[in-house]
């Protein structure tokens, strides 16, 4: 499933990165495949939302979420 | 004599940068632009020991040197090209201890550079309060260049990291990371065209080479020719390095790194559950953007009265004690109004970037872009466009500057472009004095007065008038780079009283310096518009007076010479001249007059009405004014010329007009371009003529 399909507070693990053009961006910003994360918030109007990722919080598009194909984790302490 | 180095300090945004500079050069530093980019260039001087001084250059925060603004591609440039002129013997590198990994990836490209480099590891404090221990002596010896801890105020550490700058010379270490082997002949190739080293130089130029300037057509040409004969796929070399540089990285932290089970940060996560709560959230935003609005507007208005009473008494002193002369009277009229014009605005310019050096520093400016992304986006700007747009209210120069922040180019123009709709502080003199003369002081439903309704309607007119604009603008304007909103929420943080003193500086020199000259010059020219006439009118005039006032002198003469003075001065004969123009929209050509002294400043609307009116401009009341406006009539139909449909269309004009020179000259100064300011003109003063004509032709 997409990034972009997560509620808030879900965990997931980055599968691949989809064809997009800042997906270079994304990757330097840490998503990384394999990476885990926690959807922290979605904003109010449904967009952006915001991560948990590498140690920090990074506030992202739908449509650049929607990039990111990740697998949804049991939730479960990490980081 | 001392010995000079040049350090370059570059970093992740929030990493704590611009805060280090700070605390290295304190007052010692200066603003400039590199050249051709509106990019700041900030450098400062630091005596690192007693034989040594560095001029220390702060480079726009940069994830990667792979860049995608213009910011980003000003470090790059600096970085790579050996021959342009900021280029550093020494990089001083700055990263947050409590999120090292992502900082990593950065501080590695640069030492594959091959630059002497130091490292700074910042809020070291705040890292050890959320349980991460870091080994610098390890990190230090992994990478091979000298690590410097520091806390988040830059208290400590100091010393250590002057004498680290100095020790280090001209030592480089080990590349860090070695591009795989495939492409180890093309980057040969490279290295032969470009006289680069053979590893990551070549690597960087192979994929980056677009974004360096110093490159020629032909230049280029080669390299893209070697791109396609070899079939190098640039954007999967770029994602393999970033995926093989992370998980070296990730090995490295295995070696330095100790976290607890819990390093989340849960003191941001509890203020983000308030502050970006649906509701909770917006209340606040509007309550901030309240304060901040009452602080420009009314707060300001104390410091800006002071100022005006100086220049005015100034102006008086001159008048006073200075020879009656021209030189005098331009001193008077043009040169001492001219220069209080340029320092009134500053009041209002300290006042608005104090609030947003605030939103900055404590990290809620990110929760800004957050919260009205979404709603903003829509019409083509960003969530960050909001504040200088409400800012805009009291004053569009100010928050012109304040545009900075938006990181899109194209929002930020779109912005800066509709900014000067939004229905400013010069505005209100000359509202209330045409409501005043057309709307009766009624009460609706026995409780709000008409006036004061008409006037919000048209403040919040001006709102829909800015955000319809940008929504039909967008379509016009190029984005320059590709749109993305990838936005790092800082961890909240206490603000550092030393950074926004800085920042104050800062912007109210920028101002000062920048816009003042254009305004200054302008006023100038609106002087000698208006005190010069062509032909021998004005010495036909003064005599013909002089001989009146031997007879009965008298105040009200003085004022007559004055009015009559202004009829036949160049403004006047502009203003009759434009009046055919103007007739269809319901002007006369003393609204002439005015529309084009207002030029200066849309408030001046008031005192040229006075002078026309022929009441002192000194002392005048509004009162009489009103009256002596209201019993003017056209001399060939006998009607009032201040006619419900005259005053309307005078109300939509001002709404409307791009009548402040000083937005223009900010407008210039923030896109080093005159293509933006005149588009402003052209667009805005079209919109005010339309508005107007269809007003008046419906009202009349």
């Amino acid at each position: 499933m997409k990034l972009s399909q997560l509620r808030a507070g879900d965990y997931a693990q980055i599968k691949a990165l989809g064809k997009h053009p800042i997906a270079n961006k994304l990757l330097e910003m840490g998503c990384l495949p394999g990476e885990r994360l926690k959807v922290r918030r979605i904003a109010p109007f449904g967009d952006p939302m915001a991560i948990q990722i590498l140690g920090y919080e990074l506030a992202l598009r739908r449509d650049e979420a929607d990039a990111i194909e990740v697998e949804l984790l049991p939730k479960s302490p990490f980081l | 004599m001392k010995n000079q180095i040049k350090i370059a300090l570059v970093g992740n945004p929030n990493s704590g940068k611009s805060s280090l500079f700070n605390a290295l050069t304190g007052l010692h530093q200066k603003v400039g632009n590199f050249p051709g980019v509106t990019v700041d260039k900030k450098t400062g001087s630091v005596a690192l020991n007693s034989q040594l001084t560095a001029e220390v250059i702060d480079l726009p925060g940069t994830y990667s040197l792979y860049p995608r603004s213009e910011d980003e591609k000003v470090t790059f440039n600096v970085l790579l090209d050996a021959d342009n002129p900021a280029h550093p013997d020494l990089v001083m590198i700055v990263a947050d201890a409590t999120n090292l990994r992502r900082h990593l990836l950065f501080i590695t490209q640069i030492i594959d550079l091959g630059m002497p480099s130091v490292l700074v590891l910042n809020k070291i404090d705040m890292a050890e309060k959320r349980g991460i221990e870091q080994n610098t002596d390890e990190l230090a010896r992994i990478l091979g260049i000298p690590v410097v801890a520091t806390n988040a105020r830059q208290e400590s550490g100091l010393e250590e990291l002057k004498k680290a700058l100095a020790e280090q010379g001209a030592r480089v270490s080990l590349p860090f990371y070695l591009p795989n082997s495939e492409i180890q002949p093309v980057l040969e190739e490279v290295s032969k065209m470009s006289g680069e080293p053979m590893g990551y130089r070549s690597f960087i130029y192979l994929c980056n080479h677009d974004h360096l300037d110093k490159l020629k057509a032909k230049e280029h040409a080669r390299i893209d020719a070697l791109i396609i004969k070899k079939e190098v796929n640039i954007q999967q070399l770029q994602a393999r390095e970033t995926v093989e540089r992370y998980q070296q990285i990730a090995g490295l932290l295995t070696q330095i790194e100790r976290k607890s089970h819990k390093s989340e940060d849960v003191r941001s996560e509890r203020i983000d559950k308030i502050l970006l709560h649906p509701i909770w959230g917006y209340t606040i935003f509007l309550g901030i953007l309240f304060l901040i609005f009452q602080a420009i507007f009314a707060w300001a208005s104390w410091p800006m009265e002071w100022i005006e009473k100086l220049f005015n008494g100034l102006g008086g002193l001159a008048n006073q004690y200075l020879p009656e002369s021209l030189l005098t009277d331009m001193l008077v009229s043009g040169v001492i109004p001219g220069l209080g014009g340029v320092v009134v605005f500053v009041p209002q310019i300290v006042l608005l970037f104090f609030f947003l050096a605030l939103l900055e520093e404590t990290g809620y400016m990110a929760r800004v872009s957050f919260l009205m992304d979404q709603l903003m986006r829509r019409f083509g700007l960003s969530g960050k466009s909001i504040v200088p747009l409400i800012g805009g209210y009291a004053c569009a120069v100010p928050s012109i500057m304040a545009t900075r922040t938006i990181n899109s180019w194209k929002e930020r123009i779109l912005t800066i472009m509709v900014l000067p709709l939004m229905s400013c502080s010069a505005r209100l003199p000359v509202y209330t004095l045409l409501i005043g003369l057309s709307v009766p002081d009624d009460r609706v439903l026995g409780l709000f007065s008409l006036q004061g309704l008409v006037l919000m309607g048209f403040y919040l007119m001006s709102f829909f008038a800015a955000i319809g604009v940008a929504l039909v603008l967008k379509w016009f304007i190029r984005e320059r780079s590709s749109s993305y909103f990838l936005l790092e929420m800082p961890a909240y943080q206490l603000p550092r009283w030393g950074n926004i003193g800085m920042t104050l500086i800062d912007r109210a020199k920028a101002f000062v310096f920048g816009a003042g000259k254009v305004i200054l010059a302008v006023s100038i020219i609106l002087w000698a518009l208006s005190s010069f006439g062509p032909g021998d009118a004005f010495t036909r005039l003064e005599s013909q007076y002089a001989q009146e006032a031997m007879l009965n002198p008298s105040q009200e003469l003085d004022n007559q010479l004055e009015h009559d003075k202004l009829a036949a001065s160049y403004a006047g004969t502009l203003g009759k001249f434009i009046e055919p123009a103007i007739a269809p929209l319901g002007f006369d050509w003393k609204i002439g007059i005015s529309i084009i002294t207002s030029f200066a400043a849309r408030e001046v609307f008031v005192g040229t009405m006075a002078t026309i009116y022929s009441l002192g401009t000194a002392d005048f009341e509004e009162t009489t004014l009103k009256e002596k406006m209201l019993a003017d009539t056209h001399p060939a139909t006998g009607l009032p010329i201040y006619s419900l449909a005259t005053t309307f269309s005078l109300l939509v004009f001002y709404a409307f007009a791009m009548q402040c020179v000083s937005t223009l000259a900010i407008t210039y100064k923030e896109t080093r371009s005159w293509k933006w300011p005149a588009l402003q003109f052209v667009y805005m003063t079209g919109l005010a003529y339309l508005g107007s004509l269809l007003v008046y032709q419906l009202l009349k």
